[in-house]
């Protein structure tokens, strides 16, 4: 069984760290598509063509920003249309699924919020939890509509006394995933602290103890089995993000 | 005599040619990457025809290209319709007429005598890529945000139903461009109008 305890945020990549490796899977990830589109054109200008692509995902994430309307409400749907089996995804097969011991299980938090104390279960369990039924958008093109039960996000993120003008919201996972979100998605109504999935505790597949369920971002910004969270204002990327995913993929 | 030159693509049209023909290129072949990740029916592309080497570089090609797409097909499409272009050169078109030019095309005996006016065929073909380039800026528009775009998304099936009509769209502009080829191929003193602008009044 994994550790569940022990503080997460020296593995940080650290930005350098984190441009290096985004070069170096640009350069994996490229050289086929340049080749198909640029054959007999000089290799040197593959790096210029990576450099363009990345700026122009900055750029898709500025034009994300200014495109999310925070009180827009993603669409709601009868139990009726709700997907069975829900797929699991994650970068690991469903067998690598991590066991987590809910008993010795606490949330941390760091960063730009007040009252960093750690949450255990039982104190998450008795916050006023609210039910979504919404559809879930994979980065890979597929959906899903699953129902989700949780704290709605933005009240506690109020409640711990984060601040909410900075950036972003920063997430490292119990099973090493990490990633992180824009504070506008983060303070979004149906932006949840997911304890519960279908009326049940959230299978380890699904990220036992606790996901973030966002109906407004791509599935893959959804953390899952999450161990911290913290608020700032420095971009803390993210395990796919620093691959080369779009940063802010809302949907 | 030397042979009297026509004027038949203005120089926009021909600027807009090209730029779209290289973002449908890359819409179109990153696409595939990006439809391999699940696809939809029981085949895949082929990965040499697949821009972007994984889903990752291939989104990236399709978010970065869809803004050189997206502008430029702005410009050809006000200045076709603002300057009388597309009234021009597209209209009028008839069922019947297309019918007939296709049929004539099939059997190979479509005249090209006079390169300054569409027939019948050409004028439904380019129409019809021109509106289903549309449809697919709006599928897209609603699979790239079916919260932010979920009001117009209800017109086009929603989030899987856009899905689908994404894919036929490119289907049909596949389709076109390789026929379009095809008959850049068989009248070849077509081809270099597209650069110069200029044919020949009559063969």
């Amino acid at each position: 069984m994994k550790k569940i305890m022990g503080s997460s945020f020296e593995k940080y990549r650290t930005p350098e760290v984190a441009r290096m490796e985004r070069r170096l899977f640009l350069k994996q990830g490229l050289s086929l598509g340049a080749l198909t589109l640029l054959t007999g054109c000089a290799i040197t200008e593959e790096e210029g063509v990576q450099t363009v692509l990345s700026r122009m995902s900055g750029f898709n994430d500025d034009v994300q920003a200014w495109l999310f309307n925070p009180n827009r409400l993603a669409p709601e749907f009868p139990e009726s249309r709700i997907t069975n089996p829900f797929p699991f995804n994650a970068y690991y097969s469903e067998e690598e699924v991590i066991d987590v011991d809910g008993g010795q299980y606490k949330l941390e938090l760091g960063g730009m919020i007040k009252e960093r104390r750690p949450w255990t279960l039982p104190e998450l369990y008795a916050l006023p939890q609210v039910t979504q039924i919404t559809r879930h958008v994979c980065v890979e093109g597929w959906s899903a509509i699953g129902k989700w039960t949780g704290v709605r996000f933005s009240d506690f993120l109020q409640r711990v006394g984060a601040d909410t003008t900075a950036k972003y919201v920063g997430f490292q996972c119990l099973d090493d995933y990490s990633t992180s979100i824009d504070m506008a998605t983060a303070l979004h109504p149906q932006t949840q602290l997911t304890f519960k999935f279908a009326d049940q505790i959230l299978p380890a597949k699904y990220g036992f103890p606790m996901k973030l369920r966002m109906p407004t971002k791509l599935g893959f910004k959804s953390p899952k089995h999450i161990a911290s969270m913290f608020v700032t204002n420095q971009y803390p990327g993210g395990y796919w993000e620093d691959q080369g995913y779009n940063w802010f993929s809302g949907s | 005599m030397a042979p009297e030159m026509t004027k038949v693509h203005p120089l926009i049209v021909r600027i807009a040619h090209w730029l779209n023909a290289l973002a449908v290129l890359i819409m179109i072949t990153s696409g595939w990457k990006i439809y391999n990740a699940d696809p939809q029916f029981d085949f895949k592309f082929p990965d040499e025809v697949a821009l972007g080497g994984w889903l990752a570089g291939a989104l990236q090609w399709h978010f970065a290209a869809m803004w050189l797409f997206v502008l430029n097909g702005i410009v050809y499409v006000t200045y076709g319709i603002l300057f009388g272009h597309f009234r021009r050169k597209l209209l009028p078109i008839s069922p019947l007429a297309v019918l007939r030019d296709v049929a004539a095309a099939l059997r190979g005996k479509l005249g090209h005598d006079d390169l300054t006016v569409y027939n019948a065929a050409q004028r439904a073909a380019y129409l019809a890529l021109i509106l289903l380039l549309i449809v697919l800026v709006l599928t897209g528009l609603v699979l790239w945000k079916p919260v932010q775009f979920y009001w117009f998304g209800q017109f086009l099936g929603d989030y899987e139903g856009a899905r689908l009509l994404h894919f036929f769209a490119m289907a049909g502009v596949a389709f076109i461009v390789v026929v379009h080829i095809i008959m850049v191929a068989l009248v070849p003193r077509t081809f270099p109008s597209m650069f110069t602008g200029r044919v020949r009044r009559s063969a």
